[in-house]
């Protein structure tokens, strides 16, 4: 069950990552996490800290007109160490085992995470570290050990629950909503829930309708949860950590086609904010609002485009739940016009509600209706060539930014 | 097929039951708070072992003890009386799931653990609650939906959690909280605690999935978890034999070791307790049955009487009902009068009538507890509070 990345096409769409590698760094966070204790850096854009954490060193070297579509590799002289090079599973697995070095209480359950090293290798050699008890090897059961996960929260343990797949987690969907989700507030605050329950989704290099599936829009509505998506190494060994540090329950959606990317991230210890959207590319003539897999369909767009003279903003949003409306709503009034470019359905998706946040909140500075382009309201095909169509391709992204902009 | 009506055998094993104590230990009067004095009582009915060496049908006990058991069932069975009346003066809302007829199994078990063990369970949750150390003016107040309540009035009948004392609810979706049980037990064996946790659950819950998926992933690993089936035999309107292909929920764990008890005598839930306690810390999970009855309905939209018989309801009341069982035995060792056991129920009355007065003189919850709690407040949640409704994005 290695992740397929290494076909033709994939690689094609997300050649285009190497090329701002170290422009990610300075853009990634704006404000701190105030976690109350705890001694670790966080990156920040415009070096101001809220005085309890130490300064970024690297506060000082901004570079603020990144276009991120040129190939140069200016790794800015930083004073901090370079950093090394890994794959997005594998930043995955260094938050994790960096967690779980700090903190006694965290815990990995889910199939084949133990023994196996996990499907997607995310635990690998995790279960020789720490035992059979912290990387807990359950049978195929996601209604009964997600429950036990959260059972065993509630008495203080972290546990991280992993899907083998999120589709199979609509099998536990009754814990999630009821117990992860409710249980703090049905208490009366009595009862944390910390736990984080990942897992890959998305649609793949078709594994069929089934194993292609887009939880966050049926998770969203969730109260009590948090929904956070990952799509670089570098922000998903943030999130990783961000998600297990977090006293509520959150959702770290992961992509079957992104865990072979590669990145150098830094050597120091960086946690990320959970409710902050990233921005990828900043421009001024419309904003495009992404996250996970499609943000590599927006840059490829993006190239096309700035070569037909566009300036897109590109944001990932990578919180799913509550939304980053600071971030997006600067870029709004920025540049007037919305586009959403999403792999979940049409209906009821993340763009659904983002479409209508945006609406509701910045209504004024709009100059043009929303775009939202999103997956057919389909079950994935197994052709390869109907797949391609579910999904948003870069094609359709250029001409619709086109027709926003006209 | 079993769709013929089948007559009920629920009095039948237990006719002689009252009579079997009175050949042990005559005592002379003692004072109630006497805790040194130990009296052996036999249980009414013997155990019956799945997989496992049942117990001895000798329960110790102490006259205090005693006195406590029938204190505390007194308070129980007249707190749910209670609601049933606020229920019905549409001070109480929603569901109202009510547990009188089985408070043995709620101050049985108590009897036999301490309170870092854990209990969940399902919606029936005010005895357990009370039992767990839960003040009657907590249960009323979170009854009525007032802010002092035990979940400031956020959760309701069916969402009672007291942390301190390990009770961990309080679950309205059948079943569902037999997975977080033995997540408990999961972390009690994670943490090396040396505590047990009780999941109990209905004969209607016995049929869930989840259960066995639980139970085997508890087997698995030798959690410490201790599955209670409280049977009272009807999960809603349908009968055991309706719902079950079998109904010896004992045996249903199959390579898990179970046990069958009278749940209506709160001395063999202690003993079956214990039992499975000391089982469960070196063993592994252990299934306990508890055989009791429910008088009222399902839930208080359930008259109760369209699937079981009035005479039926009557009978258990009159041959196996706890509070009397306990009484009698108060009285055959001379432990108490009649009048002194009269006057604790009117102790008992009074007290309920003063909570429920004060619950229904406290206040409800301000407007804005609509959105406290929702998420665990300060953890990196502070960008705008994770619901929004705290605060609006605001551009620069």
């Amino acid at each position: 069950m290695a992740a397929i990345l290494q076909a033709v096409g994939a690689t094609t769409a997300l050649s285009s990552t190497n090329s701002f590698d170290s422009k990610r760094l300075r853009f990634s966070s704006r404000r701190s996490l105030s976690v109350g204790k705890g001694n670790f850096f966080v990156v920040r854009s415009d070096g101001r800290s809220n005085g309890c954490y130490p300064r970024d060193r690297r506060a000082g070297q901004l570079v603020t007109n990144a276009v991120a579509t040129k190939a140069d590799s200016s790794t800015a002289s930083t004073a901090s160490k370079p950093g090394h090079e890994l794959l997005l599973f594998e930043a995955l697995r260094e938050g994790l085992e960096e967690e779980m070095d700090r903190d006694p209480s965290v815990c990995v359950m889910g199939e084949d995470v133990g023994h196996y090293g996990g499907s997607y290798k995310v635990t690998r050699d995790l279960a020789e570290k720490y035992g059979d008890l912290r990387v807990l090897d359950t049978p195929i059961a996601e209604n009964s050990f997600t429950g036990m996960a959260i059972g065993a929260a509630m008495t203080g343990l972290r546990p991280i629950i992993e899907g083998m797949n999120m589709g199979f987690l609509l099998l536990a969907f009754n814990q999630i909503s009821n117990n992860c989700g409710m249980l703090h507030y049905t208490s009366g605050g009595q009862f944390k829930i910390p736990v984080v329950i990942r897992g890959p989704g998305g649609v793949g290099r078709q594994l069929g309708a089934e194993h292609s599936q887009r939880l966050e829009s049926y998770f969203q509505s969730i109260p009590g949860i948090q929904m956070v998506a990952c799509s670089t190494p570098y922000n998903a060994k943030g999130l990783m950590k961000a998600a297990i540090r977090s006293e509520n329950p959150v959702i770290l959606f992961e992509h079957v086609l992104l865990y072979n990317l590669k990145e150098r991230i830094p050597d120091e210890e960086y946690v990320l904010n959970l409710e902050e959207a990233e921005m990828v590319r900043p421009g001024e003539h419309v904003t495009i609002l992404t996250y996970s897999r499609m943000r590599y369909h927006v840059m490829q767009a993006a190239k096309t485009l700035v070569n037909k003279g566009y300036d897109p903003e590109v944001i990932d949003i990578r919180s799913l739940k509550p939304f980053d409306l600071h971030t997006i709503g600067n870029s709004v009034k920025k540049t007037h016009r919305v586009l959403i470019v999403e792999e979940c359905m049409r209906t009821g998706g993340i763009g659904a509600s983002l479409t209508a946040a945006i609406s509701e909140n910045f209504h004024d500075y709009l100059d043009a209706p929303i775009v939202c382009l999103s997956s057919q309201d389909v079950p994935t095909p197994y052709a390869g060539t109907l797949e391609e169509v579910t999904v948003v391709q870069p094609a359709q992204i250029v001409a619709a930014v086109e027709q926003l902009c006209q | 097929m079993a769709l013929t009506h089948r007559s009920s055998n629920l009095l039948r094993p237990f006719t002689t039951a009252v009579f079997s104590s009175t050949p042990s230990l005559r005592r002379p009067f003692s004072s109630s708070a006497d805790d040194t004095t130990t009296i052996t009582i036999e249980t009414s009915v013997p155990f019956t072992g799945h997989k496992c060496d049942p117990p001895s049908r000798s329960v110790e006990t102490s006259p205090k003890e005693l006195m406590t058991f029938f204190r505390d069932m007194a308070k129980m069975r007249r707190m749910e009386i209670a609601a049933d009346s606020l229920y019905k003066a549409k001070l109480i809302r929603g569901f109202c799931h009510l547990y009188d007829g089985q408070e043995a199994v709620a101050v049985g078990m108590e009897a036999a653990i301490t309170k870092k063990d854990c209990i969940i369970t399902a919606y029936r949750d005010h005895c357990i609650y009370l039992g767990r150390g839960g003040t009657l003016l907590e249960c009323f107040s979170e009854l009525m939906g007032r802010q002092g309540g035990c979940s400031k009035g956020k959760g309701g009948s069916m969402h009672f959690y007291k942390k301190d004392s390990g009770f961990y609810g309080g679950h309205g979706i059948v079943g569902a909280q037999v997975p977080l049980g033995c997540g408990l037990a999961f972390a009690q064996k994670y943490s090396k605690d040396e505590t047990v946790s009780f999941a109990l659950y209905g004969d209607g819950a016995a049929n869930q999935g989840q259960l066995f998926e639980a139970l085997n992933m508890a087997a698995l690993w030798d959690l410490p978890a201790i599955l209670v089936c409280e049977n009272n035999h009807y999960g809603m309107g349908t009968a055991e034999w309706r719902a079950a292909k079998s109904p010896a929920y004992y045996k249903r764990g199959d390579y898990v070791p179970g046990l069958k008890v009278d749940g209506m005598d709160a001395l063999a839930v202690k003993q079956a307790c214990k039992f499975a306690k000391e089982h469960a810390l070196k063993n592994g999970p252990i299934i306990l049955e508890m055989d009791t009855y429910r008088y009222h309905g399902h839930s208080m939209s359930d008259p109760g009487s369209t699937y079981r018989t009035r005479d039926e309801i009557s009978g258990v009341r009159q041959e196996r009902d706890p509070v009397e069982r306990i009484r009698k035995l108060i009285l055959s060792h001379e432990l108490a009068t009649e009048k002194e056991l009269k006057d604790i129920e009117k102790e008992v009355r009074k007290e309920v009538d003063e909570a429920i007065a004060q619950a229904k003189e406290s206040p409800m919850p301000d407007p804005s507890e609509l959105f406290t709690n929702v998420y665990v407040k300060g953890y990196g949640v502070e960008a705008f509070g994770a619901d929004r409704k705290e605060v609006r994005a605001v551009l620069p």
